[in-house]
């Protein structure tokens, strides 16, 4: 792995509560090791979602919700219809890394100045990041109850066909986070930080090996 | 009674309890290791854990909306009754507590692409079944996350490679899953048979409690050390850095082809989901990973 420049382990962590629509010089301030917190609107899209938006983008057909300065949130969330109203049980994040293929043009025609997702994304995403002004945040993955109980109401949901966990949901959330920032708009990567110091550490490992 | 509905309630019960609350050795490994935590986005990161973990408990709500594929692990007594109404009643169980619980449906064919929408299809659930003496059967439900089970490897290693290769690519797995199986997690290693055998063992070491020692003193030697090694690589939760990667390292082995040495390798994310029941064939039942 070639990182853009010798990395230390340390990095500064702020603290940002922002509210969307977020601008680009406001997701540029971004930067690995910040917490994020959100409020104001979110959409959901994984797999087959990105693949339903990238083929809009081709044939030049407009979507059904709007992304413009909003962040994008990797999950399927498990949710219950309650009267006719859907209810959000638990929402937490996806591997983000599925969703390598598509992202960078996602960021690059609809304006999301947030991923939200675990695990880490690629070079096409980290490149797309710095060109476009944006950033990758983590949240905890597997803390869905968290994650729901920041969610306030669901405003709208797209493209039920595709499933529950597949659909676009746009939800309406207060101080939604913790959010790590992980990849920034300088082209600085949490994950490739964490890979390079734990592949440096590699050979200290194997030497102790009893046999 | 009928034993096929109380074989049902139950499994609805397990797959209820495992996807709400974690057993206790688990909860008790993540507060651990909260404490020595010296990352301060890694202590975050295993404070959300541990708050979400109360919060579905308090909420009655799955901790984790991938509640999984599911798989049940049976221990089946040859003198209990109704060995043979077993699959259709977990079957049921899974459909019903797709709905009452809910659980999110998570069978799609590989082939369509469609979603079965109740989480049993081909093959699924899962039922790994294990025959002994005794009129019990002894259900673990384990509803798996696809996170952790997509950073599974399996290597035919040379035998030349030894246990020193062993631990090397054990290691090299860790390192390139980096944060995609939710770290802190559990690791689970087989080795030797065959590679469908090696990772069977990866995957039951997962059901071994983490507070156990490993009765084999080699074994547990080695789980010791792959344990220190995994945890010095500073991957840490969720691959932001830290000294918590895992929770555990669990080895389970088979003899093996004098050419071959497999190793499998199965994570189980630090959202540990499983629960165990024993229903005896007079229709008592004992609930051993939960309160009920």
């Amino acid at each position: 792995m070639e990182l853009l420049h010798e990395y230390q382990l340390v990095v500064r962590i702020v603290k940002f509560h922002l509210e969307t629509p977020i601008l680009e010089r406001q997701a540029r301030k971004l930067k690995v090791g910040d917490i994020v917190y959100i409020s104001g609107l979110l959409v959901t899209a994984r797999d087959a979602a990105h693949r339903r938006i990238i083929q809009h983008l081709k044939e030049g057909r407009s979507l059904p919700f709007s992304l413009d300065g909003l962040p994008l949130f990797h999950c399927g969330p498990l949710v219950r219809k309650v009267n006719d109203e859907w209810k959000v049980l638990t929402a937490g994040p996806t591997t983000s890394m599925r969703m390598e293929l598509f992202e960078d043009e996602i960021i690059k025609s609809l304006n999301v100045r947030l991923i939200i997702g675990k695990g880490g994304m690629g070079e096409k995403t980290r490149r797309a990041l710095m060109e476009f002004g944006a950033a990758y945040g983590v949240f905890t993955g597997g803390a869905g109850v968290l994650a729901a109980g920041r969610i306030k109401k669901v405003k709208n949901v797209e493209w039920l066909d595709l499933g529950i966990p597949e659909a676009v949901w746009v939800f309406e959330v207060g101080s939604f986070g913790p959010i790590i920032i992980s990849i920034d708009s300088y082209g600085n990567s949490l994950f490739d930080m964490v890979q390079y110091e734990a592949k440096k550490r590699m050979e200290e490992i194997v030497k102790n090996f009893k046999s | 009674m009928d034993l096929k509905v109380l074989i049902e309630d139950v499994a609805v019960n397990l797959l209820r309890l495992s996807v709400i609350e974690l057993p206790r050795d688990v909860k008790e490994a993540l507060e651990k290791a909260y404490h020595k935590e010296t990352s301060k986005i890694g202590k975050a990161q295993l404070k959300a854990m541990l708050d979400n973990i109360k919060m579905a408990e308090e909420m009655h709500t799955p901790i984790c909306q991938d509640t999984g594929l599911i798989s049940f692990y049976l221990k089946a007594g040859s003198r209990f009754k109704g060995l043979e109404k077993v699959e259709d009643a977990l079957r049921r169980a899974v459909r019903r507590a797709t709905f009452e619980v809910p659980l999110r449906p998570n069978a799609v064919s590989p082939f369509t692409q469609m979603n079965t929408g109740d989480n049993v299809g081909l093959h699924v659930p899962y039922i790994h079944w294990s025959i002994t003496s005794g009129d019990f059967l002894e259900i673990t439900a384990l509803p798996k996350g696809g996170g952790s089970e997509n950073t599974s490897a399996l290597r035919m290693m040379q035998p030349s490679d030894g246990l020193s290769g062993l631990k090397r690519f054990v290691v090299d797995v860790v390192i390139e899953a980096g944060g995609k199986p939710c770290p802190p997690t559990i690791i689970g290693v087989g080795v030797g048979g065959g590679p469908n055998i090696a990772m069977e063992l990866a995957k039951i070491a997962l059901l071994e409690p983490l507070d156990r020692l490993n009765p084999d003193k080699e074994v547990a030697q080695l789980e010791l050390e792959l344990y220190q090694a995994v945890n010095k690589t500073g991957i840490g939760p969720m691959g932001l850095g830290g000294d918590t990667t895992a929770l555990a390292v669990k080895v389970n082995y088979a003899h093996r082809h004098p050419a071959s040495y497999p190793v499998a390798v199965a994570f189980q994310c630090w959202a540990a989901r499983k629960a165990t029941a024993r229903i005896h064939s007079k229709g008592e039942v004992e609930y051993l990973t939960h309160k009920v």
